[in-house]
């Protein structure tokens, strides 16, 4: 579970140049819509990856955060009628604020125990959702207007808005890159990887751990905020256990504890959701645990993670 | 000078051109037909690829019979029952396929979420699978057409027909979340008002799986009726353990939201006795027959309402489509409103400002295991609900476009 140094790291800000290229010009190539979807779960995955790649904790209540977050800024466009920036800031902060309160629940706890107080604090979220009005139970919170970012660009144009979506993406990579490559990140892999070592040499695990699952969960709900003003919805899907389990998927997939990982599984998943039922039907869902399995049990670093273990084979060869 | 008159002669050319290919007026040279639906989750039995076959069938029936000149192009899609799906197939088929109407829908979120969308880009929207009420009311729009049946109808339906047969003590089993809860007001309301009583309720969670402690309630309050006030697998579930319990048939109970797929997968043994109200039958006239016989050659089940209304909205709108000699949304949604639905599953079926289609519905009793005498013969219909009754009266409606 070493990070990965040498050749596959000293050439990451030359791939993350070119992949930001591809990621200006998409558009044109590909359906807006489609892409800002990926980019959403993506950044929904790299929060969650941050946690569980790097911190080492496994939370089954991300959610919890995607959803709360999407119906908050769903309700501050709709109803209050702020512009979308104060939308989305409203859903991260929120969101932020939810994971502050489940992280120093939850991070009392270690393990199996982590994930299942995680697990059932969305499951109360996921009734609230259900129960109160305002949220439109399991009819969604439906008819969210896109507005006018900062009052001006109108983004019911589907290129302004996956510009400020890819925008919005850029910012939170970079966060969890920064929080990845800071002191602070160091500390994180040394608490997932030995965690008694970590308190003997005097840091406060807890703050540390509660600080990670705060960005994380901030992160994740500004992909949900974002998302609802893309879909100019938010439905109960963002806040069912379905979804905690699927960003595990996808996480796991890309490659878990690598940078670009949640990415690539992000863009997988989506992709196969999105493209596969119309030719195959019901056999989706069958289809996905057979992806799943062979990836844990043959290639378990994921996409990324094998990708980079081969350069880095042939890199010292 | 030459060249301009040549410009000149040119652009009159073109233009006739135009104006002689504007004919058909439609957009494309074809009309193109969206059917976004549930292909691999609960519901696709009760809509999914019946929907389409039913989809197909109305097309091929409108080519034979009225030969259009223009063509007719059918898309479909899996939205999962996930909001954000249709939401995006929605848009997807409008911005780059150029989809006309975008029909089924089944699940009311993605209802909903399609609505908003056919309703920023102009396109029509046919729902046959959704049952909330909200479609018509709150959130009604001028794009939008609910053909099959809403809650209110099946609910308030068998409500009325079960009390003024006689059923007039009510017990409701009723999942606690507000569908649930609007369900078991609407019905409770007509019990009262119809002469019956509710003499209690339980509200169980959802979703949930063991009914067992709500059950017994229900069968110590020592109601004729229990109301199942819920939907989809846990009213199956609910009938299952009310047969293993010994409820039914001493108490009978009334689902409030069910379909036939539902009576076919519980089987008639324990379901034997139950009221429900459909907007369909297969058996009930030599029409309904001849047209269910042909779906079930290929699709080997019998058609639901849904899958029933899915080939009578998409021939109607066909038909509004020719008659109108446009796919313009506005002029063909006027020319569907006008024209009455006169088939196979409606007689003088009307669509009204609100969007909702009316028309009559029936009260069915299922049938005893040894009353069946061939597959798929689980009903008797034991009332006709006229379409002014069967759903909710204008009078009543919280749609905007509804002027009071």
């Amino acid at each position: 579970m070493n990070a990965p140094v040498s050749f596959a790291e000293s050439k990451l800000p030359l791939l993350l140049g070119a992949l930001f290229v591809i990621g200006l010009i998409a558009p044109f190539a590909v359906y807006p819509t489609f892409l800002m979807k990926i980019l959403c779960y993506a950044l929904f995955a790299c929060a969650f990856n941050l946690l569980l790649g790097f911190a080492g904790l496994l939370s089954f209540g991300h959610a919890a955060f995607l959803g709360t977050a999407g119906y908050v800024c769903g309700m501050m466009v709709r109803d209050v009628g702020v512009t979308p920036e104060v939308g989305i800031l409203a859903g991260t902060v929120a969101a932020g604020l939810l994971g502050w309160l489940f992280g120093w629940l939850a991070i009392k706890r270690t393990g199996i125990y982590f994930a299942m107080i995680t697990l059932a604090l969305a499951q109360m979220v996921f009734f609230l959702a259900i129960q109160i009005k305002e949220t439109g139970g399991e009819d969604g919170l439906q008819g969210v207007p896109r507005g006018h970012l900062f009052g001006l660009l109108d983004l019911s144009d589907n290129i302004a808005m996956y510009y400020l979506v890819f925008a919005i993406f850029c910012f939170g990579f970079f966060v969890i890159y920064r929080t990845i490559h800071s002191p602070f990140g160091q500390i994180l892999k040394a608490i997932r990887e030995n965690e008694p070592r970590a308190i003997s040499l005097g840091y406060d695990v807890a703050k540390f751990k509660l600080i990670a699952f705060i960005i994380s969960a901030a992160l994740a709900g500004m992909a949900g905020a974002t998302k609802t003003l893309v879909f100019q919805l938010a439905s109960l899907s963002d806040v069912h256990w379905h979804a905690s389990g699927e960003v595990v998927l996808m996480t796991l997939l890309g490659g878990l504890g690598t940078i670009l990982g949640p990415v690539v599984g992000a863009a997988t998943i989506v992709t196969l959701q999105t493209q596969m039922p119309d030719s195959v039907g019901s056999w989706v869902t069958v289809i996905m645990g057979v992806i799943f399995v062979i990836c844990v049990l043959s290639f378990r670093r994921g996409i990324v993670g094998e990708l980079q273990a081969l350069i880095k084979r042939s890199g010292v060869n | 000078m030459l060249s301009r008159k040549y410009a000149k002669t040119a652009c009159a050319a073109a233009l006739a051109a135009l104006s002689l290919g504007a004919q058909a007026q439609v957009s494309g040279g074809s009309v193109k037909i969206g059917v976004l639906t549930d292909l691999s989750g609960t519901y696709s039995d009760l809509a999914g690829s019946g929907a389409v076959l039913a989809t197909r069938m109305a097309i091929d029936d409108f080519i034979a019979n009225e030969k259009p000149n223009f063509k007719i192009e059918v898309v479909t899609a899996d939205h999962q029952n996930k909001a954000d799906i249709a939401s995006n197939k929605a848009r997807e088929w409008i911005e780059r396929e150029n989809v006309d109407t975008v029909t089924e829908l089944v699940t009311t979120s993605t209802a909903l979420a399609v609505m908003k969308v056919a309703k920023e880009k102009d396109r029509l929207v046919i729902m046959n699978g959704p049952a909330s009420t909200p479609i018509t009311n709150e959130q009604c729009n001028d794009v939008s057409v609910h053909y099959t049946y809403d809650t209110y109808a099946v609910a308030n339906g068998t409500a009325k027909a079960v009390t003024t047969q006689g059923g007039k003590s009510w017990f409701f089993l009723t999942a606690d979340y507000a569908f649930g809860h609007a369900l078991e007001k609407d019905s409770s309301t007509v019990v009262l008002a119809n002469g019956g009583k509710v003499v209690g309720s339980v509200r169980h969670p959802f979703p949930g799986s063991d009914f067992s402690s709500f059950l017994l309630k229900a069968q110590a309050s020592g109601a004729q009726v229990i109301g199942l006030a819920n939907a989809g697998a846990d009213t199956t579930n609910a009938i299952k353990q009310a047969a293993e319990f010994g409820i039914t048939p001493k108490q009978s109970l009334a689902g409030l939201l069910m379909f036939i797929t539902d009576i076919h997968a519980l089987g008639l043994k324990s379901t034997q006795g139950m009221y429900l109200t459909e907007g369909f039958y297969w058996d009930r006239t030599d029409e309904t027959r001849a047209w269910s016989k042909r779906f079930f050659d290929k699709q080997k089940k019998m058609p639901t309402m849904v899958q029933a209304g899915q080939y009578s909205s998409i021939y109607h709108y066909l038909r509004a489509v020719k008659a109108a000699g446009t796919d313009d949304t506005s002029k063909v949604m006027a020319m569907m409103k006008k024209t009455p639905i006169n088939d196979f599953f409606a007689k003088n079926g009307q669509i009204r400002d609100d969007g909702r289609m009316v028309h009559d519905m029936y009260l069915m009793q299922v049938k005893k295991p040894a009353d069946s005498k061939y597959p798929w013969d689980y009903y008797t219909i034991k009332a006709t609900i006229p379409a002014a009754e069967a759903f909710q009266p204008l009078a009543l409606s919280r749609c905007p476009l509804i002027k009071k």
